[in-house]
């Protein structure tokens, strides 16, 4: 039946398939499973040696990390005024892009976005991975990392206090820990069908046991399925608020300081549309990377990825509405300390960053009016990456800028990174990547029982499709 | 496999029935397979209508319109959630007040020891985390899993069930169940490789 | 004590450590090697890391020594105690000279180790306060880098073995002996050197500091035809006006002056306003008495003569009439002489007018003549003989006697050399050659606190004894004296002065306590058989005192100016020249004459102008350096004649055009690793005919640059027109003058521009028990820096040298915040003490995740260390910026030297926390205890002093119970000119300002 749509194009344009090209349930699971039933040692080269790099890098957060333990916050570039630079910059970094994750899984999985499918298991993934990277931060920024779980509510005997609620650190703590145990269920729920299937066509022994424990003893009863997807479609529900929840409360961090550039109610609406930004940026970069290396044309189509593109030029443009409603509010408000911490992200010592923060993200990302960009793998290839290094700016500019010159002009400074502040922040791109490579050829990257869902869907419509043709 | 009289029965386990001591007279039910969803589901309705109440189905993903073929009753799992999430929110809320109020009062930034406000952040993610575990531990639990075997695995086609199979199942403990007619009435509405499975 | 055990065990292997340590290749390295750009723990190479790692090679001798304490029995000040109470601290008296003058001071002890300096209140020119230096002196005592050994010709010797030469040594008539010392404020020590001459008759003793008065005793023997000591009544005085004087900085390392003049620098009641005194300052180098002018007048150091003349011209107290010098009456000089006159001649008797150290004699006599011209010569400042020993004629002092000596050295005719103390090899003038003449001397003896530069020209080194652990005495030059006690027995074994002359010329008491005291006992009359009680009972008494009571004031002397002679003097002074650039040297605020340069504390607290540690810089002004097209750390040759130095500039507006001035005492090329190679060394450049200010030098920039580690973000001007030494129109610190004052009363509330936040919270109420609080007067706070180095002192705060400071991690809990107002070219300066504020709702508390900065039921921000993990959210989110983190373990080496100068009732802080200010809770605590002692009474107001406002030498710092509407603290908050800095935040602050106030001369308001 898929000639007969072949042969129609007029179908395609009324009712463009968003699995095409004849797929059936089988071919799915083979071409998915397939991935990870390969022989190991048959994986492309290229595999391995992309994974050994990025396995290198991560070893140089390993080393960063112990140095920076062993010696002291000092190694890093942070001083008086400036007691957060880089490393608070990339926790809100990771966490961002952990953000789009869960919420391309949650709230398109709501909306019955079908489109959603192909993307929401590794977009899933994503997330957990950066949120791994970005909870280094919070933890080894610490003076005192061997006493970070002081941060818990833990009775601690050392000295018989509890942590202060007041904090939005403390928020943090509970927002972030919970965002990420909530990502891990949801993608955990998610994979369950599909590790029941890799075990059921499982080869070897040990594949047989390793997913024979994980999926369960899932069998695909109909019962099973019933209870699933109830349970599937609250995770969905609560997890939407939850990733809104989780970047407002991050903006609280700042937004409850006093430190002028910080201390502003715009903040929660604005780093949530951030996060979803970059959060989006990097899932475009990596499904094109995976879409290229490992042949998923059919599965990750240019219809997927050009909506991902009109989602980020609604986010980057909202992120440059904030930046400039930040701007005017500084100068209606005539608070002078406003103007000026305004004033100095624009024109001060660290110009450079805000104009490299204000190119990156709003003005490349107004390209995406043309569908010619939209639909162009290169053009969103860089743009995605120029999308990631503005965000990262853009946490950089909001917490250096506003510290480095704050109310007494006595106590001004100026932060210079040094090199553990970079190999740091490079260590955990490392981290990222190498859990990522792993997952792409361990675990099915892409939800096999939705897509077949869809496909089952398709013939339903084609077959009615074929009526009318007739 | 082997054969008594023209039925065709799964067996070889033996062993298996050994370890879990499964009475070797026991019957789990007939099974039968579709290659699409929608036939299943007309065939479940057809089943349903010969009076069968103890119908299931293995499917490769979420068959739409399955359970009201076979009659399986709406998921509890809201109820578990919605009321291990409000626990989630009590929790929340002692915590702080206990902590701040009643066992360590401390006066922070001439801030109240404790108040609404500032509780609303870990108030809300105590109740999505509780919620979070109830959805995904309450549904485990109401599927019985994990569970390291089940009969229906002795199907020779089990395996397809989470790839490209659609199962229809009539469990023995069905009153209406009977091994030869019960495999009749599958094959009739279109099953493939039906076959009695032992329990 | 534990130390007891390292002196019976370890002790001595930590001897052979030490040798072993000292002579590791890679220790040496380590001590030389350049900072790596990149962060680590041993980025900042010369500073208190190294410093400590060669601590900890010396602890061994720490535990040989720290808790012995003297044989002979020392007296607590606090009269009637006798049992010692372990743990304790306990006050003893003793008194610091430096530069011709005294200070008694009280050291407060610890289990016999001296830990804090404060000044003395019963010392006429202490009255409680003590200087930054002081404060640092304690510092001192534990510097391993100090001298321990005998050293002969280099190689390590024995006192015995030195003994044996001394004895060997024939001196004969002494026509190959001269003395070397300091200036010698010591009774006793004159005595001894009475004996010496007159055992060897032709020999001479020589009195050489780099830093003296000697111009100040000219100028009255110019005068008055007699030497006689000045004694400038700043409380007494209603104008005052400072020709080139520094007399509330470097030209008084007493604090009296700056306790007089602020005396008058206070308005908190309705008379005061009438009694506040107005201060015009000439001056090249911007100074503090400069930046607490109500007029600067910025000239080079060669022009003040001039100005001095036409001053006096314009009083009538010269013959002539004034030619207006400069170009027309709009010129500034002539406005401000004009307004001057006026304003001397209305203040009359109260009028005071002072030359600085650095000026010639001629214009110390023509300020005297100024003086008597307006008739407050007797009032404002009177003058007093000199002690009988000060005018000794054996007593040769001053750069000539020293110049004529070096001449004597180098031509041959002296064969013993014995110094006293002091580095000559490294202070004394360019042109004298002084090494070259020593290395001519055949028997050179050197005593000295350090193996330094003269130690090594010199064949003897005898290690001296810290003025803290030995016995001697001093004469103020008011003519009190006071006894030095020991508060430790020396630690390196060390010899005093007067124990090395009683030494060589054979004396019968031969240990210092035995000359001092048989000295004094003599001094006291005492006839009949209880003499000897009697005169014990005096001993004791002075002990305790700190002062010797026999000892009344030298009464004033009436004398008369000569005024031909000043007139004749002044026209003898050598005109200015206009080619090439002047350059001027002045003591450094930090290491002194050098002699302070391997001190931690003193190196890290930042000039009270420049805010430079750890390096001292040629200032220039803005005008010059856009002249010679110079910045910021640009390295330049500055040379004269066959003299010149590279160093590097630094932009000082409202310093004096086509000038440099360059702080002495840095560049020490042998001395321990904290000073070694800090900074530039202006000796070199500083010659006998070039002493304080030289003619004619050319600056020539070389191409190579230098980093300054200034504690205030520097030469940031042009950045937007934005810059962080203004206060960019923000009402931080605020001043009125006194018409706008009595104007506007509430002028300080009325500043705060943005309406204040509120609380949707209900504001805590302290109004139970004791609510503490602290009022700071900016009117007569000078921003002198004793705070900043009290606090470190008393809060075991850590040094973090200078690559850190670069960084911006310098750990001072009370810092002085500097801002200039005005043109770049001639601003003005207004200093701010700023520590924490405790605020009662504190933004750091709101953020801390785990609670470990709270408040106390007392209204403190407290802060638990063993809680914090270092989030740093705290220093984020202080509007002041007043918390400071621990970025590296800075106590990582800390050796038990290092230690012993702690306090006790202070913990020491990890790495990885943060730390600040806490009102001196240590004190609070102690002050509660002792009303507990006393039988659960209140706490007295007053009662309890902070470290700052107890040696803040203004009197600028108020602490108490604000719960008491009876208090001090009360009263100041209640003062129309309160202000609390960021109120609009509502956070509330305790710690708050009355505003500044100037009392410029309206004439020249315009």
């Amino acid at each position: 039946m898929s000639v007969v749509v072949e042969q129609d194009p007029a179908l395609l344009v009324v009712n463009p398939r968003l699995v095409p090209g004849g797929q059936d349930y089988h071919d799915v699971t083979n071409k998915i499973s397939g991935i990870i039933e390969g022989e190991v040692f048959k994986t492309p080269m290229k595999y391995w040696i992309t994974l050994s790099v990025t396995g290198g890098i991560l070893v140089l957060l390993g080393a960063m990390l112990t140095y920076l333990v062993a010696t002291g916050i000092g190694v890093w570039g942070n001083n008086r005024p400036i007691g957060w630079a880089w490393d608070i910059t990339n926790f809100v970094f990771w966490i961002g892009i952990g953000h789009a994750g869960t919420l391309i899984s949650a709230i398109l999985f709501l909306f019955r976005q079908k489109w959603r499918t192909s993307i929401n298991r590794s977009a899933e993934a994503m997330t957990l991975f950066a949120v791994a990277c970005a909870g280094i931060f919070p933890l080894f920024h610490t003076g005192r990392p061997w006493r970070a779980y002081w941060l818990f509510p833990i009775w601690n005997s050392d000295l018989n206090l509890w942590q202060n609620f007041r904090s939005p650190l403390i928020w943090d703590v509970f927002a972030v820990s919970t965002y990420g145990t909530v990502s891990a269920l949801f993608w955990f729920t998610g994979l369950i069908p599909d590790l029941a299937t890799i075990r059921d066509r499982a080869t070897t022994k040990v594949r047989q046991w390793v997913f024979g424990v994980l999926a369960l003893g899932w069998r695909g009863s109909a019962r099973h399925w019933r209870n699933y997807e109830a349970a599937y479609l609250i995770l969905a529900g609560i997890s939407t608020p939850l990733v809104l929840s989780v970047h407002t409360i991050v903006s609280f961090d700042f937004a409850v300081s006093v430190i002028p550039g910080w201390h502003t109610t715009i903040f929660p609406p604005y780093f949530v549309a951030g996060a979803i930004f970059s959060g989006f940026a990097c899932v475009m970069t990596l499904l094109v990377i995976a879409r290229w290396s490992l042949n998923l044309h059919d599965l990750i189509t240019i219809k997927h990825l050009e909506n991902m593109c009109k989602i980020m030029l609604v986010t980057g443009s909202i992120v440059g509405y904030a930046y400039g409603t930040e701007f005017f509010i500084a100068w209606y408000s005539g608070n002078g300390y406003e103007r000026f911490t305004f004033l100095n992200r624009a024109f001060g010592p660290y110009y450079w960053a805000y104009w490299t923060m204000i190119s990156c993200n709003v003005l490349i990302p107004q390209l995406f009016w043309f569908k010619r960009m939209r639909t162009s793998i290169p053009v969103m290839f860089v743009i995605s990456i120029t999308t990631n290094i503005g965000m990262w700016f853009e946490r950089f500019v909001i917490i250096v800028t506003s510290l480095h010159r704050d109310f007494l002009p006595s106590s001004w400074g100026y932060f210079r990174p040094t090199w553990v502040d970079m190999c740091t922040f490079t260590g955990t791109i490392g981290l990222f990547l190498t859990l990522f490579l792993l997952f792409a050829r361990f675990l099915p990257m892409i939800a096999m029982s939705e897509v077949k869902g869809v496909v089952a869907d398709e013939k339903h419509k084609f077959k009615g499709q074929e009526l009318v043709a007739r | 496999m082997n054969t008594t009289q023209g039925i065709t029965t799964s067996g070889d386990f033996a062993e298996i029935k050994e370890r879990l001591g499964i009475g070797a007279d026991k019957v789990y039910g007939v099974i039968g397979a579709f290659s699409e969803p929608d036939e299943l589901v007309k065939a479940g309705r057809k089943i349903k209508e010969m009076g069968y109440t103890k119908l299931d189905a293995m499917t490769p993903f979420a068959v739409h319109g399955i359970d009201d073929a076979l009659g399986i009753p709406y998921s509890k799992i809201g109820w578990i959630v919605i009321s291990i999430g409000l626990c989630g929110t009590a929790t929340a809320l002692l915590l702080i007040w206990w902590v701040g109020a009643i066992n360590y009062p401390l006066v922070i930034g001439g801030k109240p020891l404790f108040d609404f406000t500032f509780s609303i952040p870990v108030t809300f993610e105590l109740t999505v985390l509780f919620s979070a575990f109830a959805a995904v531990l309450g549904m485990l639990g109401l599927n019985g899993l994990p569970r390291l075997y089940h009969p229906s695995l002795r199907y020779s086609h089990s395996h397809r069930a989470t790839d490209d199979r659609f199962l229809l199942v009539i469990e023995a403990d069905d009153p209406k169940f009977d091994a030869l007619q019960s495999v009749e009435h599958l094959k009739s509405v279109g099953a493939a490789a039906v076959e009695v499975v032992e329990g | 004590m534990s130390l007891i055990s390292i002196k019976s065990k370890t002790g001595p292997k930590y001897w052979r450590s030490l040798d072993h340590l000292a002579d590791t290749p890679e220790f040496r390295e380590w001590v030389h090697r350049e900072f790596p750009v990149s962060a680590s723990e041993m980025l900042d190479g010369k500073s208190r890391r190294t410093v400590l790692k060669l601590m900890a090679a010396s602890f061994g001798l720490a535990g040989l020594t720290a808790c012995r304490r003297p044989v002979e029995h020392i007296l607590p000040n606090v009269a009637g105690i006798e049992d010692y109470i372990p743990g304790a601290q306990y006050y003893y008296s003793t008194a610091m000279p430096l530069g011709g003058q005294v200070t008694g001071l009280l050291i407060e002890t610890h289990d016999g180790r001296p830990t804090k300096v404060e000044g003395n209140p019963g010392h006429p020119s202490s009255l409680g306060a003590a200087t930054a230096i002081q404060q640092a002196s304690v510092l001192g005592i534990y510097d391993p880098d100090r001298s321990s050994k005998v050293l002969e010709g280099g190689k390590e010797s024995s006192f015995p073995k030195f003994e044996a030469a001394v004895k060997a040594l024939s001196l004969a008539d002494g026509s190959g002996l001269r003395f070397l010392s300091g200036l010698v404020m010591s009774p006793s020590l004159s005595a001894l050197r009475a004996q010496a001459l007159a055992k060897f008759p032709k020999a001479k003793w020589v009195e050489y500091e780099p830093v003296a008065r000697d111009n100040e005793t000219a100028g009255t023997t110019l005068a008055f035809g007699q030497p006689l000591y000045p004694h400038a009544q700043y409380d007494k005085a209603k104008v005052v006006v400072a020709l080139d004087s520094d007399f509330l900085g470097l030209d008084s390392t007493a604090p009296l002056p700056t306790k007089l003049f602020s005396k008058r620098r206070r308005v908190h009641a309705e008379e005061d306003v009438d009694k506040i005194n107005r201060l015009y300052a000439v001056e090249s180098q911007f100074s503090l008495t400069g930046a607490n002018a109500d007029h600067r007048l910025r000239l080079r150091g060669s022009e003040i003569p001039q100005f001095a003349a036409d001053l006096a011209t314009g009083l009538g107290a010269l013959p002539g009439t004034l030619v207006v010098v400069g170009n027309g009456s709009g010129d500034k000089r002539t406005k401000f002489l004009g307004a001057m006159i006026k304003d001397l001649k209305s203040a009359g008797t109260e009028a005071l007018v002072v030359a600085g150290a650095r000026q010639p004699a001629s214009v110390h006599a023509l300020a005297y003549l100024i003086n008597q011209s307006l008739g407050s010569l007797g009032t404002t400042i009177t003058f007093t003989k000199p002690p009988a020993e000060k005018v000794d004629p054996n007593a040769l002092s001053g750069l000539e006697a020293f110049r004529a000596l070096a001449a004597e050295m180098s031509s041959g005719q002296v064969s013993t050399l014995v110094i006293l103390g002091g580095n000559p090899a490294y202070t004394s003038p360019a042109d004298l050659q002084f090494a070259v003449a020593l290395s001519k001397v055949t028997n050179s003896i050197h005593l000295g606190l350090e193996d330094d530069e003269t130690a090594a020209a010199a064949k003897w080194h005898v290690p001296e004894a810290h003025y803290l652990e030995s016995w001697g005495d001093t004469r103020a030059r008011s003519g009190v004296a006071a006894i030095q006690q020991p508060m430790i027995d020396p630690l390196y074994g060390g010899r005093t002065a007067a124990e090395m002359v009683a030494l060589l010329i054979d004396a019968k008491d031969k240990k210092a306590y035995d000359i001092v005291k048989n000295y004094w006992l003599n001094q006291w009359p005492g006839a009949g058989k209880d003499a000897a009680a009697v005169k014990e009972k005096t001993w004791r008494e002075s002990l305790n005192a700190g002062v010797i009571a026999s000892t009344k004031t030298v009464e004033n002397i009436k004398a008369s100016v000569d005024a031909k002679k000043v007139a004749a003097a002044v026209a003898a002074e050598p005109k200015p020249v206009a080619a090439g650039v002047e350059v001027g040297f002045y003591p450094s605020a930090a290491a002194w004459d050098g002699r302070f340069a391997n001190n931690g504390w003193m190196q890290e607290a930042p000039d009270p102008i420049t805010k430079l540690t750890w390096g001292n810089a040629a200032m220039i002004s803005p005008a010059t350096a856009r002249a010679q097209n110079l910045t910021d750390g640009d390295i330049v040759t500055l040379s004269r004649g066959n003299v010149k130095l590279e160093a590097a500039v630094m932009i000082q507006p409202g310093h004096a055009d086509n000038a440099a001035s360059i702080a002495l005492g840095y560049g020490r090329e042998r001395c321990g690793p904290v000073g070694q190679d800090v900074g530039f060394n202006a000796y070199l450049i500083r010659t006998s005919d070039a002493y304080w200010f030289g003619q004619g030098f050319t600056i020539a920039p070389t191409g190579k640059t230098h980093k300054h580690a200034t504690t205030q973000e520097h030469g940031t001007i042009g950045d937007q027109g934005v810059n962080a030494e203004h206060q960019n129109g923000r009402p931080v610190v605020r001043e009125a003058t006194l018409e706008e004052y009595k104007k506007h009363p509430k002028f300080a509330e009325e500043a705060q521009e943005v309406p204040a936040l509120e609380s949707i919270y209900p504001q805590v109420i302290y109004d139970k028990g004791y609510q503490w609080g602290m009022s700071i007067d900016l009117t007569s706070c000078t921003g002198c820096n004793a705070c900043v180095v009290a606090c470190q002192s008393e809060n075991n705060i850590p040094v973090v040298g200078k690559d850190q400071v670069m960084r911006g991690r310098e750990m001072h809990w009370i810092r002085m915040d500097r801002y200039y107002t005005g043109a770049e070219d001639d601003p003005t300066i207004v200093e701010q003490p700023v520590p924490c504020m405790q605020c009662e709702n504190a933004p750091c508390e709101n953020v801390c995740p785990v609670a470990a900065t709270t408040h106390s039921p007392e209204g403190l921000n407290d802060m638990a260390y063993n809680r914090c993990v270092g989030t740093r959210y705290c220093l984020n989110n202080c509007p002041f910026k007043v918390r400071h983190f621990n970025f590296l373990n800075f106590h990582k080496h800390d050796p038990d030297v290092a230690g012993l100068v702690h306090n006790p009732d202070v913990s020491v802080r990890m790495r990885g926390v943060m730390e600040k200010c806490t009102y001196c809770v240590q004190r609070i605590e102690e002050a509660r205890i002792n009303a507990k002692v006393d039988g659960r009474r209140a706490i007295k107001d007053g009662e309890i002093k902070t470290a700052c406002q107890q040696t803040c030498p203004a009197d600028a710092i108020v602490f108490g119970n604000i719960n008491d509407p009876a208090s001090r603290v009360s009263a100041l908050k209640k003062q129309e000119r309160n202000y609390a800095m960021l109120a609009e935040l509502d956070i509330r602050p305790r710690t708050t300002y009355l505003a500044k106030l100037r009392n410029p001369n309206p004439e020249l308001q315009a």
